[in-house]
C-alpha cells in the first residue's frame, strides 16, 4: 500500500479561505505540485496581486511578496532584475490583471521581462462582491450590472491570452480550464511549460486558467461547472497562443 | 486494495468528487464536520470498488483526499 496521491510539499497544511467549490484551490494546488516536482521550492518567489489570490502566503511554503492592486508584473520585474536567479511569479485574478493592472501587465510583457504569470479568470470580480470585471461575459448579471453586461455601455469581454500573445516578448501565452480532470491535467503541464519558459531564459509567459466564482455567479459549484463550460469556453476558447522554441529572438 | 482516506475536517462539500467518480461510490454525509459543511465520504458499501484513479483527489479544491494503492 503506498499513497499515490498526497497534499504536495509546497502546499502549507492550512485551511483555505476559498468558497466551496471554488477551482482556485486547484490552481494553488497545481503550482504547488510544479514547484515541487521542479524541486525550485527554495528559490522561487511569489507575487500575488489583490483579491481572492492576496492570502497565497499563507497556503505555499514560499517567498511572497504583497503587491498593490494589479502592481504584482512590475513588482516582479524588480525583483527579477534584483536576483536574476530565482524563479518568480506574478499571481493575479482578472480584476487585477485586467483591469487595475492592464498597463502593468502589458509593459512587462512587451519588455520580455523573464517572468510567469499565473492569470485566474473567473469573469467577475469575486472578493470584492461580484462587480463586473472587463472579462465579464456578454449578458452576464453582476451587482454592477444587474440587467446584465451591455456592450453598448460597458463593451465587450477582454481577451487577454490571445492580447499578450501578440506581444514581441512574450514567449509563452496559453490558456486552460480547471472544471473538468482532464483540463486539470492540461493545466498543470502548461504551468509547468511556463516555469521552464522562465528556468530557460525565454522571456515573458503567461498562463490563464478559466475558473468558477459560484458565490458570485449565484450558483451551486456544480452548475458553475456547466455555465463555464457552457458559456465562458465558447468565448475564452482554450489553446496555446504562443510558444517560443528557440533563443532566436535575441 | 485502492482506497481514498478523505479529511473530513477540510472538506467543504462541494460535489465535485460525487460528481466527477467514475464508479459513483462518493456521497455526501448527513452529519455536517468541525466547520459546518456536510462533508463527503465513501459509501461504506461500495468502498471496494475503488480503483485508486485519483479523479477525486485532482478535482478536489480543498486537497481533502489522499489516494493510496
Amino acid at each position: 500500500m503506498q499513497a499515490v496521491f498526497t497534499r504536495p510539499k509546497t502546499l502549507k497544511d492550512t485551511p483555505t479561505h476559498f468558497c466551496p467549490g471554488c477551482t482556485h484551490g486547484i490552481a494553488h494546488r497545481i503550482v504547488a505540485e510544479v514547484i515541487d516536482e521542479l524541486g525550485i521550492r527554495e528559490k522561487t518567489i511569489g507575487i500575488p496581486g489583490v483579491g481572492c489570490c492576496v492570502f497565497l502566503y499563507k497556503y505555499l511554503d514560499i517567498d511572497v511578496l504583497e503587491a498593490p492592486h494589479g502592481r504584482a508584473p512590475a513588482c516582479a520585474t524588480g525583483m527579477k532584475r534584483v536576483l536574476p536567479d530565482r524563479i518568480i511569479f506574478a499571481y493575479q485574478g482578472d480584476g487585477d490583471m485586467a483591469a487595475i493592472g492592464t498597463s502593468e501587465v502589458i509593459h512587462a510583457a512587451n519588455r520580455g521581462e523573464n517572468i510567469t504569470v499565473i492569470y485566474i479568470n473567473n469573469s467577475v470580480y469575486g472578493m470584492t462582491g461580484g462587480q463586473m470585471a472587463p472579462t465579464t461575459l456578454l449578458g452576464q448579471q453582476t451587482t454592477t450590472t444587474p440587467y446584465g453586461r451591455n456592450f453598448r455601455s460597458e463593451g465587450y469581454p477582454i481577451r487577454m491570452a490571445e492580447m499578450l500573445a501578440t506581444l514581441e516578448g512574450v514567449a509563452y501565452s496559453a490558456r486552460v480550464a480547471l472544471h473538468k480532470p482532464k483540463y486539470v491535467m492540461q493545466a498543470k503541464k502548461a504551468v509547468e511549460k511556463a516555469f521552464m519558459m522562465q528556468i530557460n531564459e525565454m522571456g515573458f509567459s503567461v498562463v490563464e486558467m478559466l475558473s468558477t466564482c459560484n458565490t458570485n455567479w449565484r450558483v451551486s459549484p456544480t452548475e458553475a461547472i456547466d455555465k463555464l463550460e457552457n458559456e465562458m469556453i465558447p468565448y475564452f476558447p482554450l489553446g496555446v497562443f504562443k510558444e517560443r522554441t528557440g533563443k532566436d529572438f535575441l | 486494495m485502492a482506497h481514498i482516506v478523505i479529511d473530513t475536517n477540510r472538506c467543504k462539500g462541494c460535489y465535485f468528487c460525487v460528481k466527477y467518480c467514475p464508479k459513483q461510490i462518493i456521497t455526501i454525509s448527513k452529519q455536517y464536520n468541525a466547520i459546518g459543511y456536510f462533508p463527503a465520504e465513501l459509501s461504506p458499501d461500495k468502498k471496494d470498488l475503488c480503483t485508486g484513479c485519483k479523479t477525486c483527489a485532482l478535482m478536489c479544491p480543498d486537497t481533502a483526499i489522499e489516494v493510496y494503492k
